[in-house]
């Protein structure tokens, strides 16, 4: 907001212009106020993703040590078949998850938003409540209610005598982790979503209804576009959330271990093959090549989100 | 809220969103004069999906008063009549194996807290410096932090376990607490936060008055942007809670573990079967135990984080 044109070209003037010692000041405690923020940034994020960099180009042998390889683990990774089997699975998985969160958290915000409900604030609050629980805690509990020794769901389909339905199996655990994760994260996409639509200035609905749109139309042609913007920073962390799939598969993997291998996910692949099989170099590969596809995509949508608020 | 921050508020840029602060003192004059006749239909199809986000709570609830016996021979989402078994759980919970889940209750409280506040002062700092302080290298730097947020932490966590291992700080408290200091969209909410809040004339005013930078930001700043730090306090809070990888990674020392890790190794036995069964109970009655806090969290700062949570999104 302070750095709109007109206060950019003081800035450039003051620099070069006379009190530039009250400015170097002002510049030296604007770095002193961001500099244990920085240390902790260089030291925490910076250094490892370095480190990690660094350690993917070297390969332990069992003969000769560890030898620099350069970019072999990586053209080892793109044909590695386990690991490339696992970003299709999250690839599928943020593909299955990423538009039924977004749609019912946009559908949830805009029936709260409509003021045609009751009890608006008791749902909102109470589909918020699952963000609270954490997400291993989640796990179990899905894991339990999916399952037949005491599983909620069998007992119903015993009870009424069907045969239960296999949401552990291969073909249906996709889906299922989807859910959990449906579960937990739905409620705070709506909460996000919900206090941008609250947020429209009131003068745009006095405008469309003078227009005699309807309430369906309003939410598709003044809301949505109006909380374009949320919508795509809501789908670039789906994005993120989707490529770091780890603790829901995780835990269901000792409910269903035939089903979750050690390599079903990039981030369970890259977890094993540390602790595993002790080969952190390959692993440091995994890592960096799972960040570095999150961050292309991340660019994707941001250029998307550019584009379109530049030229609406 | 005070009403400088309001009239601040009032006059940012018309296409930018309101902030929450604004929206929510504007909904009381909508509400008032806009709201519709109750649809029914509508209230009914969100009251079912509010069965479904509710209903494994509660199943879990009923869950944590049933003993073993009673979990595999009672309908799930109805008390059993053989006995009401949630003190004899808790009991257990906390007494088995030493003990060690009250240990790591304590963990999770100790790592939550400590990271939650260091990093909410660190992005509060640095949110003040880049909001108010014009310096050089000033956007490449905001540009930086910013697109860390893109960096996943999972990803991160192997190599600043490799690290850690290499000064042997792996397996200890550090481990935990040091990673989870850093809080990029913190930052970026914090500077967001003050440009709105925070006027510069108030600064201004106070350095004429001679008072020192660290001083006004301590007494001045922190008190304007309380709401902004109370969201990012509380989104880091149920990070660190509910974090599992990091730990995972970090930790081999069943004393240091959090309770997300102890009860996955919990959960672990129990699937295993081998007799120790009687484990289904003890990760019910634990995590039961260990979501109460966060939600207590949730519903007493409510007013706070329904209007500074969804920050970020608002100004997307």
């Amino acid at each position: 907001m302070t750095a709109a044109p007109p206060a950019r070209q003081a800035r450039t003037r003051k620099r070069f212009g006379p009190g530039g010692r009250r400015r170097a000041r002002h510049a030296l405690t604007g770095y002193l106020f961001i500099a244990p923020f920085l240390a902790v940034f260089l030291l925490v994020l910076v250094l490892p993703l370095g480190y990690a960099f660094y350690l993917s180009l070297f390969r332990s042998r069992l003969v000769g040590g560890t030898v620099f390889v350069g970019l072999a683990n990586y053209g080892a990774a793109f044909s590695d078949t386990l690991f490339l089997h696992g970003m299709r699975l999250v690839t599928g998985y943020l593909l299955i998850q990423a538009p039924v969160m977004l749609g019912l958290a946009l559908f949830f915000a805009l029936a709260l938003d409509s003021r045609r409900m009751r009890f608006v604030r008791f749902i909102r609050l109470g589909m918020f409540v699952p963000y609270a629980v954490p997400s291993v805690v989640a796990a179990l509990m899905w894991g339990y209610l999916y399952g037949g020794s005491f599983g909620l769901f069998a007992e119903i389909a015993r009870d009424i005598g069907v045969e239960p339905f296999g949401f552990l199996t291969s073909k249906w655990m996709l889906g299922s982790i989807a859910n959990i994760s449906w579960w937990e994260f739905i409620g705070y996409t709506m909460i996000v979503m919900y206090a941008a639509l609250q947020a429209i200035p009131p003068e745009l609905y006095d405008a469309s209804a003078v227009d005699g749109a309807g309430p369906l139309r309003t939410a598709w042609s003044v809301k949505i576009p109006m909380i374009r913007p949320v919508l795509q920073l809501l789908a670039f962390f789906a994005v993120i959330g989707a490529f770091q799939l780890f603790s829901e598969p995780n835990i269901m993997a000792a409910v269903a271990p035939t089903v979750i291998g050690s390599a079903y996910t990039p981030n369970l692949y890259a977890y094993n093959l540390v602790f595993t099989d002790q080969e952190p170099n390959y692993a440091a590969a995994i890592s960096f090549l799972v960040g570095f596809v999150i961050l292309i995509l991340s660019y994707a949508v941001i250029f998307s989100m550019n584009r379109r608020t530049r030229n609406p | 809220m005070s009403s400088t921050s309001r009239t601040v508020q009032r006059h940012s840029i018309p296409d930018e969103p309101a902030s929450p602060v604004a929206g929510r003192r504007r909904r009381g004059g909508r509400r008032s004069r806009r709201d519709l006749r109750p649809s029914n239909v509508l209230t009914l199809v969100m009251l079912a999906f509010l069965a479904y986000f509710l209903l494994p709570l509660v199943w879990l609830l009923i869950s944590s008063t049933k003993n073993v016996t009673q979990l595999f021979h009672s309908f799930g989402l109805w008390f059993s009549g053989g006995g009401f078994n949630l003190f004899a759980n808790i009991h257990t919970v906390f007494t088995y194996q030493n003990g060690v889940f009250g240990t790591w209750f304590e963990n999770t409280a100790l790592y939550a807290g400590v990271s939650a506040c260091a990093a909410t002062l660190l992005a509060a700092l640095g949110g003040y410096g880049f909001a108010k302080f014009k310096f050089p290298g000033r956007n490449a730097l905001f540009g930086m932090i910013l697109g860390s947020i893109m960096v996943p932490f999972t990803v991160l966590a192997i190599p600043t376990y490799l690290l850690l291992s290499k000064v042997s700080l792996d397996n200890t408290r550090w481990a935990i607490i040091l990673p989870s200091m850093l809080s990029p969209f913190g930052l970026y909410l914090m500077r967001v936060y003050m440009e709105g809040a925070v006027p510069d004339s108030l600064l201004e005013s106070a350095r004429v008055d001679g008072a020192g930078e660290f001083r006004i930001f301590a007494t001045i700043v922190l008190r304007l942007a309380a709401p902004g730090l109370v969201t990012v306090l509380l989104l880091n809070l149920v990070a660190t809670w509910n974090n599992y990888f990091l730990p995972l990674v970090m930790l081999n020392n069943p004393q240091l573990f959090p309770i997300t890790v102890g009860l996955a190794q919990w959960n672990a036995q129990a699937t295993a079967g081998a007799g120790s069964q009687a484990l289904f109970n003890l990760v019910i009655a634990g995590s039961v135990i260990s979501i109460i806090p966060l939600i207590a969290a949730f519903l007493f700062l409510q007013r706070y984080w329904q209007s500074g949570l969804t920050l970020g999104g608002v100004k997307g």
